[in-house]
């Protein structure tokens, strides 16, 4: 172990200095030579058929260079944005699959839609020439409630998609799951909303694309969190661009959260409009557009039932979910609702038999597609709010009722009944850890204390698993994934010792720069300062899928871990030689090649200078340098989990919900630099903390218009929402990644809003309340409050 | 429209369209591409600049305001100090107070004025002086820390 930079050392960032000195590179910061500036006019209606659109005055404006729409794209042959993921029916048929261009062509289906490209010399000419297009629409009636969307002689977004339906999927033993239910001792019930969020980074989604007709090639600068996958979808599926005629490069990326990992329309247009233009050209999207263009997350009505013995063991779950789409399948949309969500029902829990069925809903909205935790938070707020249910309703203290269900850590590898084996953990570990840490059994001493003060104190605790580390492909492509999502990394030893990764994900805060270099400082015992870290240029980088579902230190770090090995392994046949001893007689430790047993060795800069030097060594079987590429399939998914507690308080005449603490303990795996970890934690934490408490995006149901497209309407947790959270780590090793490393970038966010809505309860349930829905406002809390013998929320 | 302005130390004259935002001046017309800009609606804190030693949202004031004012932006801090890096850049960077970096330069910006006003500050003071500057990425506890390391370090005796 190397104390100074390897694995377990909290070194700060290698990647902060830029960004401290403003000297980042973002997609906004990026000029070319000649570069025009292109705005996308969006519909105003969230349902109407195009007449006409007529561009002729806008076109003649100063400094308008082209006005595309949608109808060009489609004449010069440009194909529709298609989607990664499909998922089956029930009855094993697939899902509804609709088209979508790239641009609305005869309808819109969203508020937001874009209807028209108008590029000119300056932003201001743009936007101004936008305004002089004149789009003919004929509105028709809109739907944005899935309830709504599903009732016979409801609007149809698609004309050929019966009852606004994508798929009724399902997983688990519908069976078994009513034999279960038939002898439970206690049937516990919930229904629930998942409501609907705006992902926000706090970069706005940006594209500059430059075309070069000398050499037919294509360069797009995008704000994506998988340049690789755009290339490939873009180029290959959208518009007919060879892959070695097209560059994809994503610099430094403002967050991504999910909502930059799709291929987007407005990445399309602008690299086809370059060639169309002859000339560079940038578009930056406003924030109120990004409210309404970028995908949103969650959206799910639903409806649990769970079956309990007579001691409040679980026995089956049932579960009906009702899931958004939006207008149209954004590129991961399927998959989320389905399996990122039902296969996580398990949760930490034995429950023999379960059943899901989720219905996927086309509705006049803004596409929902992966928003950090993606499906895994759903599942785990809907079976974690059901469990208290059930202990409230079987008078069992909820912990025990945890606990009592819980798998034990002796029973791993857990094979579940919904597809998924968990390779590793020990809830119970992590639960007794949070409550310590949480001191649980001082609860009621300080909910006194509030009393004191007229507020009402609650805690609530969450247990939960997820499945991230995507993906093992055979297992994905089974549950309908279009591609392989494994990665690679390439290890460069420069003459000189020094190294250079590069590497198929992207780092957009995550602290890879640093990660990264922290593994190869491990396994080569080179200091971090003297390891670069390379991402995010399609050029440059060999392949990669990029980041997302947690899953670049699991399997972008196994492949790196991989190709390092590569290079141990030939520096000990190039050592072998220079030493003049077996292959097999070399070790390597501390950065030398020893004869094992002897005091012989050769450094790693000796050997390197070697491989590069080709001193006198035999080239029939070692080829020269030192270059080694490695590309990694998981076999499993990984599976953190952990366990949360948080207290509120709320006072009785405002509905006002302060989250006073919040404890978390992690089975994260094997942690590589604990001060990262810590700040995944605290923002994925304050994500879940915003959708328990804070955010909401809402639609008005006559108009369809979306009524939360600002940051004056949409609440982002602010600063003073929050109190300082306590992290604590309490891993078991993943069996199956290099290092047992699990991934962090989403537990916080899966754990929290179930543990804080928990909270939130608890202090009201001396009313009768079992159930807050998200977010729990003033408002909300405050009605619950006052109307609680009337149980307002059924009402809702 | 003629302007003429100190920016980052040094004097800066053009003549820009009367509409023209300080935030797209500094980052169009001045390359000063460290102010950035995450909202419309004056929200975010992305852009967050000193005007006259004071933080401001570049994105809410006109560029010909600025006719003899003195702006210092992130890329010019330090040189307000004479150092490599100014105590509070260095601060967010030894508590982790930062993880895609893009509220960051208006995070420090907003944190020097702030530590001016509170040279003791509490926590509580911290966080409610950023209601104008929302970060997605740290969920602000770092972010808080620093804050609080930087304006100690920023009132620390000279010469310890």
């Amino acid at each position: 172990m190397n104390a100074h930079t390897g694995i377990g050392a909290s070194i700060l960032r290698k990647e902060d200095r830029r960004f401290i000195t403003g000297k980042g590179n973002y997609v906004a910061d990026i000029r070319r030579p000649g570069m025009l500036r292109g705005v996308f006019l969006r519909s105003p209606h969230a349902h109407a058929r195009i007449k006409g659109i007529d561009t002729k005055a806008a076109a003649a404006m100063d400094g308008v260079a082209a006005i595309f729409t949608g109808a060009d794209l489609a004449a010069d042959g440009v194909g529709g944005l298609p989607c990664a993921w499909g998922v089956s029916n029930a009855d094993g048929t697939p899902m509804k699959e609709p088209a979508r261009s790239a641009m609305a062509v005869d309808k819109v289906r969203c508020v937001g839609d874009a209807v028209a490209f108008i590029v000119a010399e300056t932003l201001e000419q743009a936007l101004v020439a936008a305004e002089a297009v004149v789009v003919d629409y004929e509105p028709l009636p809109a739907v944005v409630s899935m309830l709504d969307a599903i009732r016979p002689g409801a609007p149809a977004v698609f004309d050929d998609i019966p009852n606004n339906t994508c798929f009724d999927w399902e997983c688990g033993d519908a069976q078994a799951t009513a034999a279960a239910f038939a002898k439970a001792a206690h049937v516990a019930r919930i229904s629930l909303v998942n409501n609907r969020l705006v992902g926000n980074p706090m970069e706005p989604r940006a594209a500059v694309a430059e075309y070069d007709s000398g050499r037919d090639h294509y360069t797009m600068w995008t704000t994506s969190q998988f340049p690789h996958v755009v290339k490939v979808l873009m180029g290959n599926f959208v518009l007919n661009i060879p892959q070695h005629k097209l560059r994809i490069v994503a610099p430094d990326v403002g967050g991504g959260f999910g909502v930059k990992q799709f291929l987007y329309a407005e990445e399309v247009i602008t690299t086809w409009a370059s060639r169309k233009t002859g000339r560079p050209i940038k578009w930056i999207n406003e924030r109120s557009d990004g409210f309404l263009s970028d995908a949103h997350g969650r959206d799910h009505v639903s409806e649990a039932e769970l079956a309990l013995d007579e001691s409040g063991r679980f026995l089956g779950l049932k579960v009906r979910t009702i899931a958004n789409m939006g207008g149209y399948l954004s590129t991961f949309g399927p998959n989320i609702p389905t399996n990122l969500y039902g296969l996580l029902l398990a949760g930490v829990y034995t429950t023999p038999a379960i059943h899901c069925e989720v219905k996927g809903v086309f509705t006049n909205t803004v596409p929902v597609d992966a928003y950090r935790g993606a499906g895994r938070p759903e599942a785990t707020f809907l079976l974690e709010r059901l469990v208290d249910v059930a202990a409230s309703e079987m008078n069992i203290d909820k912990v025990e009722i945890r606990r009592l269900n819980m798998i034990d850590a002796s029973q791993y590898p857990y094979q579940t009944p919904v597809i998924v084996k968990y390779d590793s953990g020990d809830p119970k570990a992590c639960l007794d850890t949070a409550l310590k840490e949480a001191d649980w059994a001082g609860f009621a001493e300080r909910k006194a204390a509030s009393k004191a003060r007229g507020l009402l104190r609650g805690i609530g605790v969450c247990t939960y698993i997820e499945a991230c580390g995507l993906a093992p492909s055979r297992i994905v492509q089974s549950l309908g994934a279009r591609a392989g999502i494994f990665e690679s990394a390439t290890v460069r030893m420069h003459v000189t010792g020094d190294v250079t990764v590069l590497i198929g994900t992207h780092n957009h805060g995550q602290g890879h720069e640093t990660t990264f270099a922290q593994i190869v400082s491990e396994m080569l015992s080179v200091p971090t300062d003297k390891i670069e870290i390379v991402f995010g240029d399609t050029d440059k980088v060999q392949f990669g899928l990029g980041t997302y579902g947690s899953r670049s230190l699991a399997v972008g770090g196994t492949a790196l871990a991989k190709a390092t090995n590569k290079i141990i392994a030939k520096g000990a046949k190039i050592a072998a030689h220079m030493l003049e001893a077996a292959d097999t007689d070399i070790v390597f430790e501390k950065g030398s090649f020893k004869i094992a047993g002897t005091d012989r060795s050769k450094s790693l800069g000796e050997v390197v200078g070697a491989a590069y030097g080709l001193v006198n060594f035999p080239i029939d079987v070692l080829e020269p340098g030192m270059e080694e590429k490695a590309f990694y399939d998981p076999v499993n998914f990984t599976y953190p989990g952990g366990a949360h507690i948080a207290e509120v308080e709320i006072d009785p005449e405002s509905g006002v919900v302060e989250l006073v603490s919040y404890v978390a303990v992690d089975d994260i795996g094997t942690v590589i630099n604990p001060m990262i970890v810590g700040g995944q934690l605290h923002g994925g934490i304050a994500q879940g903390v915003g959708q328990a408490l804070y955010e909401n995006c809402v639609y008005d149901e006559a108009s369809g218009q979306m009524l939360t497209g600002s940051f004056m309407d949409y609440c982002m947790p602010r600063a003073d929402n929050l109190p300082n959270m306590q992290i604590t780590t309490q891993s078991t090793q993943c069996t199956h990644t290099s290092f047992g490393v699990k991934g962090c970038g989403e537990v916080g966010t899966i754990g929290s809003p179930a543990t804080v809505i928990n909270a939130v309860v608890d202090a009201l349930s001396h009313l009768g309340v079992n159930h807050v829905d998200m977010p729990a406002t003033p408002g909300r809390v405050w009605r619950l409050i006052h109307n609680s013998a009337t149980q307002l929320r059924a009402a809702e | 429209m003629k302007v003429e302005l100190s920016i980052n130390g040094r004097a800066v004259s053009a003549d820009i369209p009367p509409s023209l935002l300080l935030s797209d001046f500094l980052r169009e017309n001045c390359e000063l591409t460290g102010t950035h800009v995450g909202c419309d609606t004056s929200q975010c804190g992305a852009c967050v600049v000193h005007v006259d030693g004071v933080s401001m949202k570049s994105c809410t004031l006109l560029a010909v305001a600025m006719d003899g004012r003195s702006v210092t932006t992130i890329e010019g801090l330090a040189g307000t100090v004479g150092a490599e890096l100014h105590p509070m850049q260095e601060a967010f960077h030894v508590n982790h107070g930062l993880q895609c970096g893009f509220c960051t330069p208006g995070m420090i910006m907003s944190a020097v004025d702030f530590a001016k006003r509170h040279p003791s500050p509490t926590e509580g003071e911290v966080r409610r002086w950023l209601e104008g500057n929302i970060c997605r990425c740290t969920g602000y506890q770092n972010i808080v820390a620093a804050i609080l390391a930087g304006t100690k370090a920023m009132h620390a005796p000279q010469g310890d």
